[in-house]
C-alpha cells in the first residue's frame, strides 16, 4: 500500500461517512430507505445459489424456462409441453425414431440477428460434442443425428425410440453467430449471454447478484415486469433478514425461517416438487440386500412423522420417485406405517431378535451404516429418523456424516441418504435410478438394484410412444418395488418461497430436486401482472 | 531503500514458486474431486463415460508436476488459464472481483489504523484512567469476536433494528447501476466491521508503545524544557511509540484477507472471497494457484510496506542493513 493509496481509502471512508448520513436521512432514489424495488413493474427475488455458466452448451436450464433463453418447447403450470421456438409439438414417426419440429418465423436474438434453424442444429451438435465440458450430456444420449432441412425445420434421429425424447427439447437454443465463434468452454458468452428469451441479462455482478430487463421485442409479448433482479444470497438466515428488511421482494427459504412470514403483507408459497428423499438399500450388503429387510424397513419407517416433524408439514410421504399426487402414481402401492407387520416379516424370515434387541440371522447382525452428505441438516434429520425407526424393528442403523468422496467408494455396500427427482418424466428417475444395466455407472442406480420384471417394464416404458402402455408399464415398476423395495423413499419435499403481496396472486410449477434458477413463482414472471393477476 | 525493495523482489521469485507447487501438490492429495466439483448436481445423474471425458477434457488425470509446470510456464508469459468451476478465463474471475475486495480491505485498513492509533494514543496519555479502561477492555472483547459473527450482529441492529444501513450487497438490491453514493452506503457496514476486528491489535501496540515511550528520558526532557503537552505526545510519545505498530502492519495482511472471505460472505459483497472458497472446495488448480500468488504477494508487500514506513519513521533503522 502506498501513501497515495492511504491517501485514497482515507478519502473513500470519510466519504462513506458523509454519504450514509445523507442516505440515512432520506434516500429519493431506493423508494422507502431501500426497500426492495419498490415500484409495481420491478421485481427482486432472493435466491441460494448462483449458476457456474449461463451458457445452455454447458448445462444451463437444460430443464427448460431459463428466462434468457427459449427451448423449442417449454413446459407450462400443469408441467404439459407446449411449443415455443417450434410452431407445434414435433412430428414423430412410426417407429418413434424420427423427431420433426417446424420453427417458428420472424424470433430475433435480443441482438436484433434473426433465429434459424442452423442455431438449434449447432445448439445440439456443441453438446453432443465430447470437447464440451458437459455434464449433462447422457440426458441427449438417444440422440443420433440433427440436421436442418430447410431454414424452418429440423429432424432429430435417435438411436432407439425413446418416448420422452419431446421433453428433453425444451433445453435452451443458443446463437450460432455468438456462440460458434469462440471457446465453448471458457468463451464470453458463458457469462454476456445472448438469447431469444423474455429477459435480457443487463449485468452478473458474480456473487452478488443477475440483474435482468425485459426483452421489449419478445416474440411472447413484452413482459410487464420491466426490470427482474435475482439477489444470490447464501445464507439462509441473511436472506431472510434481507427480505424482512425490505430489501428482497421474494425469497426462497427453508419451512422454519418461512414460517416467521406469515401476513405481514407477504404470502407463502409451497412448491409441490418430486424431490425426494431416499434411502439406497445396496443389494451388495448381506442386510440391506435381503428382501425380507427391505420390506420391513419399507412398513418400520414412519413417513408420516417425517413430515410432520422434519418438514414442518411442508412435503409429503413417498413410496417412490413418483409423489403421490402424480398421474404416473400407481394407486394402492402407499405403504402405511406398521411396526407389527415389519416384525412379523423379519421373524418370518428368520431374523431372530438377540440380547441386544438387534436381530441376527446365520451370526449375521441385522445391521449396516448409512451415510448423509456433511452439513445437510435435512437429510441429517432424515436419517437419523430412519435408523430410530429402525431400531424399533430389530435393525441396527448407524447415521454416518461425510462428503460425496467419501460416501462414493462406499456405495456398493453401505447405505446411502440421497435426494433427487426430476418432474418432467417418469422415465427420467426411473431409468437411471433403477436399471440393472446403470448398476454402479457414475451416480446412477446406486444401490445397485437388479430386478428382471423393473428391467422390462423400464425398457417398455421408454420405449411406447403409447401412454396407456407407458403408464402400465410404470404401474409394474411400482407395484415390483412394493415387493422387493431397493430403495426406502421417506418424503418429497416441498419447497418453500415468500413474496410480497403487491404481485397478486402466483402460481408455481412442480419443481424438480435441483432447484434452478427461475424456480419458485417466479418461474413465469415473464407473465406477472404488476397490481392484478397473471395475464 | 530500492536496494531493498529489489532484494526483496526477488526473493519473492522463489518463494511464489514454492508457494504455487505447494497449492498444486495440496489440492492434488485433497479428497476433493475436481470432476465432481465441475459437473455439480448434473454429475449425479452423468454417465461414467461422460464423466470420464470430463476429466481428461479438464487436464486434471495428468501428473501433478506436469500440471503445474504447464500453469506456472503459461502464467509466466501472461496467460493465468481458465478456471474450470467458473467457465471463464482466470484473468477475467479476478479482474471482475479484486477491485472490489481492495476497496474493501483499504478501507477497513484504514479504519483499524486510524481509530487505532488516536484511541491508543488517547489511552496512553492516562493509563488506567477511564477512555483506557472501557477502550481496553472492549478491545479485548473484539479480539475474541469472529468477524462473521460481528457481521450478523451489525445487520440485525443497524439493517434490521435501526434500518438505517443496507444489509448487504454492493448496491441495492433492485439497482442496475454502481453509483458512488450506492456503493459508499452499502461499504460502510463490511468495512466498518473488517476494520473493527482489527482495530484491537493497533490500538493495543499503540496504546502500550506510545504509554512506555511515554516514560522515557527524552520525553521528561522535552517536558521539563516547558514543550506543549500536544508536542510532546504526537512528536514524541507517538513517534517511537508507532514503531511496533508499523512492524504490525505488515503482519496483520494475512488476518486482514482472511477476514474479509468471511465479511465478504454475510454481506454478499462481490470480492474475491466466493471465488477464493469455490476454487479450494472444486479443486480448481488455475484459479487457486493464481489466488494464492495473490495473497502472498500481498503479504510480502505488506511485510516491505511495515519495513519501509519503520525505516522512515525512525532514521536510526537503516534498510535491511
Amino acid at each position: 500500500m502506498t501513501a497515495r493509496s492511504v491517501r485514497g481509502a482515507v478519502a473513500t471512508t470519510l466519504a462513506a461517512v458523509l454519504s450514509i448520513s445523507a442516505a440515512a436521512c432520506s434516500n429519493p432514489e431506493s423508494p422507502g430507505g431501500g426497500s426492495g424495488s419498490g415500484s409495481a413493474d420491478s421485481a427482486v427475488v432472493g435466491i441460494a445459489y448462483e449458476p457456474d455458466s449461463l451458457s445452455p452448451l454447458l448445462g444451463y436450464g437444460k430443464d427448460g424456462n431459463s428466462k434468457i433463453f427459449d427451448g423449442l418447447l417449454a413446459l407450462d403450470g400443469a408441467m404439459t409441453l407446449r411449443p415455443a421456438l417450434a410452431t407445434a409439438l414435433p412430428e414423430i414417426s412410426d417407429d418413434g425414431l424420427t423427431y420433426t419440429y417446424r420453427l417458428r418465423k420472424g424470433v430475433t436474438f435480443s441482438d436484433g440477428k434473426p433465429f434459424g434453424a442452423k442455431d438449434v442444429v449447432f445448439t445440439y451438435r456443441t453438446i453432443l460434442d465430447e470437447r464440451t465440458n458437459n455434464a449433462s450430456r447422457t440426458e441427449l444420449d438417444a440422440v443420433k443425428t440433427v440436421e436442418a432441412v430447410g431454414d424452418d425445420s429440423v429432424v432429430f434421429t435417435l438411436k432407439y425410440p425413446y418416448a420422452p425424447f419431446a421433453q428433453r427439447t425444451v433445453l435452451p437454443i443458443a446463437p450460432e453467430h455468438i456462440a460458434g465463434e469462440q471457446d465453448v468452454n471458457t468463451g464470453a458468452f458463458t457469462t454476456h449471454p445472448i438469447g431469444t428469451g423474455p429477459y435480457l441479462l443487463t449485468k452478473w455482478s458474480k456473487g452478488e447478484k443477475l440483474s435482468f430487463k425485459a426483452n421489449p421485442g419478445y416474440w411472447g409479448g413484452a413482459p410487464k415486469i420491466k426490470k427482474f433482479t435475482m439477489a444470490i444470497i447464501k445464507d439462509d438466515d441473511v436472506r431472510a433478514t434481507r427480505l424482512r428488511s425490505g430489501d428482497l421482494d421474494g425469497a426462497i427459504l427453508p419451512p422454519n425461517l418461512a414460517k416467521g412470514f406469515k401476513g405481514e403483507g407477504r404470502k407463502t408459497y409451497a412448491a409441490t416438487t418430486y424431490d425426494y428423499r431416499t434411502v439406497t438399500l445396496p443389494t451388495h450388503n448381506k442386510v440391506a440386500g435381503d428382501t425380507a429387510v427391505r420390506r420391513a424397513l419399507d412398513v418400520a419407517v414412519d413417513r408420516q412423522a417425517m413430515v410432520d416433524s422434519i418438514l414442518n408439514g411442508e412435503g409429503r410421504p413417498a413410496y417412490g420417485p413418483v409423489p403421490t399426487d402424480s398421474e404416473w402414481f400407481t394407486g394402492g402401492t402407499e405403504r402405511r406405517h406398521d411396526l407389527a407387520a415389519a416384525q412379523q416379516i423379519l421373524d418370518v424370515a428368520g431374523w431372530k431378535p438377540g440380547k441386544d434387541g438387534i436381530r441376527t440371522k446365520d451370526g449375521v447382525r441385522a445391521a449396516f451404516p448409512l451415510w448423509y452428505l456433511t452439513g445437510d441438516k435435512l437429510r441429517q434429520e432424515h436419517a437419523l429418523a430412519y435408523a430410530s425407526d429402525a431400531k424399533k424393528a430389530g435393525i441396527d442403523i448407524t447415521a454416518e456424516a461425510g462428503t460425496w468422496e467419501v460416501i462414493e467408494p462406499r456405495m456398493k455396500q453401505d447405505a446411502v441418504l440421497a435426494g433427487g427427482g426430476s418432474p418432467a418424466d417418469p422415465d427420467f428417475d426411473q431409468y437411471t435410478l433403477l436399471k440393472s444395466s446403470l448398476a454402479g455407472d457414475g451416480f446412477n442406480n446406486m444401490a445397485r438394484y437388479d430386478n428382471k420384471a423393473v428391467d422390462t417394464a423400464l425398457e417398455a416404458g421408454r420405449r411406447s410412444g403409447d401412454k396407456a402402455a407407458r403408464k402400465a408399464a410404470y404401474d409394474t415398476v411400482q407395484r415390483e418395488l412394493v415387493k422387493n423395495p431397493g430403495y426406502t423413499f421417506l418424503t418429497h419435499i416441498d419447497h418453500l418461497y415468500v413474496v410480497d403481496d403487491r404481485f397478486g396472486p402466483l402460481t408455481t410449477q412442480v419443481e424438480p430436486h435441483d432447484h434452478g434458477l427461475a424456480s419458485g413463482p417466479w418461474w413465469n414472471v415473464e407473465k406477472w401482472n404488476p397490481g392484478g393477476t397473471e395475464k | 531503500m530500492a536496494r531493498m525493495a529489489g532484494r526483496r523482489a526477488l526473493f519473492a521469485v522463489p518463494v511464489l514458486g514454492v508457494v504455487t507447487f505447494g497449492v498444486f501438490a495440496v489440492a492434488a492429495a485433497s479428497p476433493f474431486d475436481p470432476v465432481k466439483a465441475y459437473a455439480g448436481t448434473a454429475g449425479l445423474t452423468a454417465s461414467q463415460e461422460n464423466l470420464d471425458q470430463l476429466r481428461a477434457n479438464l487436464g486434471v488425470d495428468q501428473p501433478l508436476t506436469a500440471r503445474w509446470w504447464n500453469w506456472l510456464t503459461a502464467a509466466l508469459r501472461g496467460d493465468f488459464g481458465d478456471s474450470s468451476v467458473m467457465r471463464q478465463p482466470v484473468a477475467d474471475v479476478i479482474g471482475e472481483r479484486i477491485g472490489w475486495s481492495v476497496l474493501l480491505a483499504a478501507t477497513a485498513f484504514a479504519v483499524a489504523i486510524l481509530l487505532g492509533t488516536g484511541l491508543g494514543v488517547l489511552a496512553a496519555r492516562r493509563p488506567g484512567g477511564w477512555l483506557d479502561r472501557c477502550v481496553s477492555s472492549a478491545a479485548y472483547t473484539l479480539e475474541a469476536a469472529p468477524a462473521f459473527w460481528l457481521g450478523l450482529l451489525a445487520i440485525w441492529f443497524f439493517a434490521l433494528k435501526l434500518d438505517v444501513l443496507p444489509a448487504g450487497g454492493l448496491t441495492d438490491a433492485a439497482s442496475d447501476t454502481v453509483t458512488f453514493g450506492q456503493v459508499a452506503s452499502h461499504l460502510v457496514l463490511p468495512a466498518a466491521v473488517l476494520g473493527i476486528s482489527q482495530l484491537p491489535w493497533f490500538f493495543l501496540y499503540v496504546r502500550q508503545g506510545v504509554a512506555d515511550a511515554l516514560d522515557e528520558d527524552p520525553v521528561r526532557g522535552a517536558r521539563a524544557r516547558g514543550l506543549r503537552e500536544r508536542t510532546v505526545l504526537l512528536g514524541h510519545g507517538l513517534r517511537s511509540g508507532m514503531l511496533p505498530m508499523l512492524t504490525l502492519i505488515g503482519s496483520r495482511v494475512p488476518e486482514l484477507i482472511t477476514g474479509a472471505l468471511l465479511v465478504e460472505t454475510v454481506f454478499s459483497w462481490p470480492g474475491i472471497a466466493a471465488a477464493t472458497v469455490e476454487a479450494a472446495t472444486s479443486v480448481d488448480f488455475a484459479l487457486l494457484a493464481a489466488l494464492t500468488v495473490l495473497a502472498t504477494a500481498a503479504v510480502l508487500l505488506g511485510n516491505l510496506l511495515s519495513d519501509l514506513l519503520y525505516g522512515l519513521a525512525d532514521p536510526r533503522v537503516g534498510f535491511d542493513g
